[in-house]
């Protein structure tokens, strides 16, 4: 099926989030939707999926023109998405989440359950998926999760297919499985619609390239394209995709972590016997997939976590069991994997959010009160120094683009006097120009002689920033290699087997 | 949070950071929902609710009932009745809470103003009360039982004790203060150390301080006055009292600038204080706070103990000025739960609820009046406070009246 869209334009007030766009997708075709968070990306293709009605422009399907008043519809004339959070019911067997929403019925309304079963298998046979029709849902891998979203579509007969950021959740071997799924699909005749940000899945997959900025279409690009000309479309100016990192011989040791145990409320082990040490002036990389005990790894080195047993010493100080405020007295910084949720105070000025964790005393607050004055004015600074594209100091910190918060924490982390910074996801839901601009500020703290953690579930980042890479699985550490490791190696590393000439 | 518009979505954010306290997060989103308003949505809310009220005097008019009967015949008497019912009930309410246009000396006239604000007094004193609890995310739906408490301790104080006259009356505010927040600290506690809902705690501690209160005044070895057998204590001491502030001609006394001191005070902790950044940080984001390194659990306890304090001082403000013939059980008289609304239109800021503090003041002012003149139900001014806060918090509803704009769209 022949997708067009022809003009397209999305207005939300007085923002326009798609400003004209147009599109082809020809069956049997990748089509890579390329663009930065924000660009318009998402509101174009909840355009088409019926959530949103275009102000302006038309959506084509093989020459006739739609007219979708919700997903209902777009369903019907063909079009499959999947989301970036997957709509699955999780106690729900793969079976059952393919059906609901079409649940075909036999005798007093019963589910007609052996149906779905027998597309499940049909399809997974027909794309080699080996997906289980009956298993549980909440039991199965992220990856495998997705491929239950692609049966979904696939079952509803849909030939336009729309992947929403797929890559974002899966570990690298998953996302290769993905590409190959993807190309099996293009065989079968389907026009895919992939959505990024990631420079190397497009060249890799994608047979046309959309790039979107500011909710226009700026360019059409070949796979052939190379990274640097891809991301200066996105961003509108070149930018430099690798950290320029001169090699630094670190100093003395001083972050020390000897058999951390994190355990939740519920007895669950997410950090489990890992030791490490961090030198001022290094970078220590944390590799692995989501939710393999990172967050709890930094929360524990950040006091916020309940149950720790083992070790954690900054400089030969004992910091498990202190309170995070003198954790971060004594010259911890941290980034949070979540701004918005543990970084900022949303609705604080950004002069109150750079003065967050500095609220007891020198220098903004004097006998108890606070002092406005200097605080406008060291914010000012920061706005300045960090680059905070923002109206003012006393803009509130909702107001601000992702990739603007998270200088604002960035900036509060760094005014401090900090020996040691944990960042954890320090660039994630931010735009190329400030992931930039953020690595810069990390490598500038470790040159600055900070001992830096790191943790990501992007590899690119990983690997551009490390000194030393810890790869975790489950909350054990599977290994501590140099930078150099080959990115297939971390990656076999991150599904929990440890190569060989890798040691712990 | 985010309404869907414009943006792509944010980041995923960690599931299980979602489930700690749903509950918790939706009463926070109310709050804020609320408090974000602007002042033009207080005011439109207070204008509908005349509106509305004026279509219940209107209703329960017996003159215009009855020119409704013959409206097909002469509609003009109808309209008459009913503009004569509704603008009656209005001037009426002015001449009760602002200034008495039939009195024959300005002295007199200007008595309603004065009675406004020392209806006014208490009010504001535990509206501010629940306002900066609001701050910090907390429910303090305990006024009640903190008047009471703070009313008892200063009752006791002033008629137990024979002191020198500012001493005494400073001793027996000091003591309401401590009653008021040590009740209302304890929930603060429950809620830092076990995580008790603080709602369900502060409504559970209304009964107990009501019976507690009770009781004691049916004791002759407690609070009860000796020789009776009322549940009421003896008087508090002329040393005690809240001194009148123009004379004895008016019933407003010291009470009120209490009011205006804590609102100033009130107004340096929330605005301007480090311990007010960091209770404010923790009403709107208690998870970024913490790691900042605030710690929640003695914030919600501070505040609690500070918010107590406060509610505390209303109940003195009864007992030592407003009815200082004894403490009775009825001290509060409503005004614990009042101050929920006062602090609710005040959008929790002190100015606000000074604001919101007078108007509800003068409500009560003249709602007597209303009833006295006109004959209109004291009960229609408590359904048009009640309205107030209906569209108060139901934004969305005012907003669709007046066919404002959503401010959240970014």
């Amino acid at each position: 099926m022949k997708l067009v869209l022809r003009d397209i334009t999305k207005r939300f007030g007085s923002l326009v989030a798609n400003d004209a766009i147009s599109l082809t997708v020809e069956p049997g075709e990748i089509h890579a939707l390329l663009g930065e968070n924000g660009a318009g990306k998402s509101t174009l293709m909840n355009v088409l999926y019926g959530l949103y009605q275009a102000d302006e422009g038309e959506i084509e399907l093989d020459g006739v023109v739609q007219h979708f008043s919700g997903p209902g519809d777009a369903i019907a004339a063909g079009i499959g998405m999947v989301h970036q959070h997957f709509m699955l019911i999780p106690v729900f067997t793969v079976a059952e989440n393919v059906m609901l929403g079409n649940e075909t019925t036999g005798f007093a309304g019963a589910l007609d359950l052996e149906a779905a079963r027998r597309r499940v298998r049909e399809i997974s046979e027909q794309f080699g998926f080996d997906v289980n029709p009956d298993a549980l849902v909440e039991d199965l891998p992220v990856g495998v999760q997705q491929r239950v979203e692609i049966i979904k579509a696939l079952s509803r007969d849909a030939q336009v297919l729309v992947l929403d950021e797929p890559t974002a959740v899966l570990t690298p071997q998953e996302t290769d499985e993905l590409m190959q799924i993807m190309r099996g699909l293009k065989e079968s005749g389907k026009a895919i619609v992939f959505i990024t940000h990631k420079l190397r899945e497009v060249r890799e997959v994608a047979d046309k390239i959309t790039v979107i900025r500011l909710g226009k279409v700026v360019g059409e690009a070949e796979p052939t394209a190379t990274n640097a000309e891809l991301a200066s479309l996105m961003v509108g100016r070149p930018v430099e995709l690798t950290v320029h990192k001169e090699p630094k011989e670190p100093g003395a040791e001083t972050l020390a972590v000897e058999g951390l145990r994190v355990i939740d409320a519920a007895g669950r082990v997410h950090v489990d016997d890992v030791s490490f040490t961090i030198r001022a002036g290094e970078i220590l990389a944390v590799a692995g997939v989501q939710g393999n005990g990172q967050t709890e790894l930094t929360e524990a080195l950040l006091g916020l976590q309940e149950h720790v047993e083992g070790s954690i010493r900054l400089n030969g100080e004992e910091l498990v069991g202190r309170s995070v405020r003198h954790i971060l007295d004594s010259g911890v910084g941290f980034i949070p994997e979540d701004r918005q949720a543990e970084g900022l105070v949303g609705e604080f000025t950004i002069a109150e959010n750079l003065m967050l964790n500095r609220s007891h005393g020198k220098p903004f607050v004097r006998h108890g009160t606070l002092q406005l004055s200097r605080l406008e004015e060291f914010a000012e600074e920061k706005l300045e120094e960090y680059d905070i594209r923002a109206p003012g100091a006393t803009a509130l910190a909702d107001q601000l683009s992702g990739g603007n918060q998270q200088k604002v924490v960035v900036a509060r982390e760094l005014s401090r006097d900090v020996n040691l910074l944990v960042a954890a996801q320090p660039t994630r839901g931010v735009d190329v120009g400030s992931i930039e601009f953020i690595h810069k500020q990390i490598v500038a703290g470790r040159d600055a002689g900070m001992a830096v953690l790191v943790v990501s579930t992007e590899l690119d980042e990983v690997v551009s920033l490390a000194d030393r890479i810890m790869v975790v699985y489950r909350g054990r550490v599977v290994g501590i290699v140099p930078a150099g490791t080959p990115r297939d190696v971390l990656g076999l590393m991150m599904t929990g087997e440890r190569p060989e000439g890798a040691n712990a | 949070m985010s309404s869907a518009v414009g943006t792509e979505q944010h980041p995923p954010t960690e599931p299980e950071k979602g489930q700690q306290a749903p509950e918790q997060d939706r009463w926070r989103a109310a709050l804020r929902e609320i408090l974000a308003g602007s002042v033009l949505t207080g005011v439109l809310a207070v204008l509908l609710a005349i509106l509305v009220g004026s279509v219940l005097i209107a209703a329960t008019d017996e003159h215009v009932r009855e020119t409704a009967g013959y409206i097909g015949a002469r509609p003009g008497d109808f309209f008459q009745a009913t503009w004569d019912a509704i603008w009656g009930a209005y001037t009426a309410l002015f001449r009760g809470s602002v200034y008495n246009t039939n009195a024959t000396s300005f002295d007199q006239g200007i008595r309603p103003l004065t009675d406004t604000a020392k209806f006014a007094a208490p009010l504001i004193l535990a509206g501010l009360g629940v306002g900066v609890g609001f701050r910090a995310g907390l429910f303090n739906i305990g006024g009640r039982g903190q008047m009471l408490l703070g009313g008892a301790a200063a009752g006791w104080v002033a008629y137990q004790f024979d002191l020198p006259a500012v001493f005494h009356l400073t001793l027996a505010l000091v003591a309401a203060m401590v009653a008021g927040a040590l009740w209302a600290g304890l929930a603060g506690l429950l809620k830092a150390r076990t995580g008790a809902h603080e709602v369900i705690v502060t409504i559970m501690l209304n009964y107990v301080a009501y019976y507690l209160v009770f009781f004691a005044l049916s004791q002759q070895s407690l609070l009860q006055a000796p020789d009776s057998f009322n549940p009421k204590s003896l008087p508090a001491k002329e040393s005690a009292q809240l001194p009148k502030l123009l004379g004895d001609q008016y019933s407003l006394h010291l009470g009120f600038i209490l009011a205006l001191v804590a609102v100033a005070f009130a107004w340096w902790l929330l605005e301007r204080s480090s311990l007010g950044f960091r209770i404010r940080a923790v009403g709107i984001n208690p998870e970024a706070a913490r790691a900042s390194g605030i710690n929640v659990s003695r914030i919600y306890v501070t505040v609690m103990l500070i918010a107590g304090a406060l509610v505390g001082l209303a109940g003195a403000n009864q007992v030592l000025g407003t009815v200082t013939s004894g403490v009775t059980v009825d001290l509060d008289a409503g005004i614990g739960f009042d101050a929920i609304t006062v602090a609710l239109l005040g959008r929790s800021r002190p100015l606000g609820i000074l604001a919101a503090g007078i108007l509800f003041g003068a409500f009560k002012a003249g709602g007597f009046t209303m009833q006295a003149s006109q004959d209109i139900p004291v009960d229609i001014v408590l359904v048009v406070q009640s309205l107030i806060v209906l569209f108060l918090a139901a934004p969305p509803l005012v907003r669709t009246i007046f066919r404002l704009p959503a401010k959240e769209a970014k």
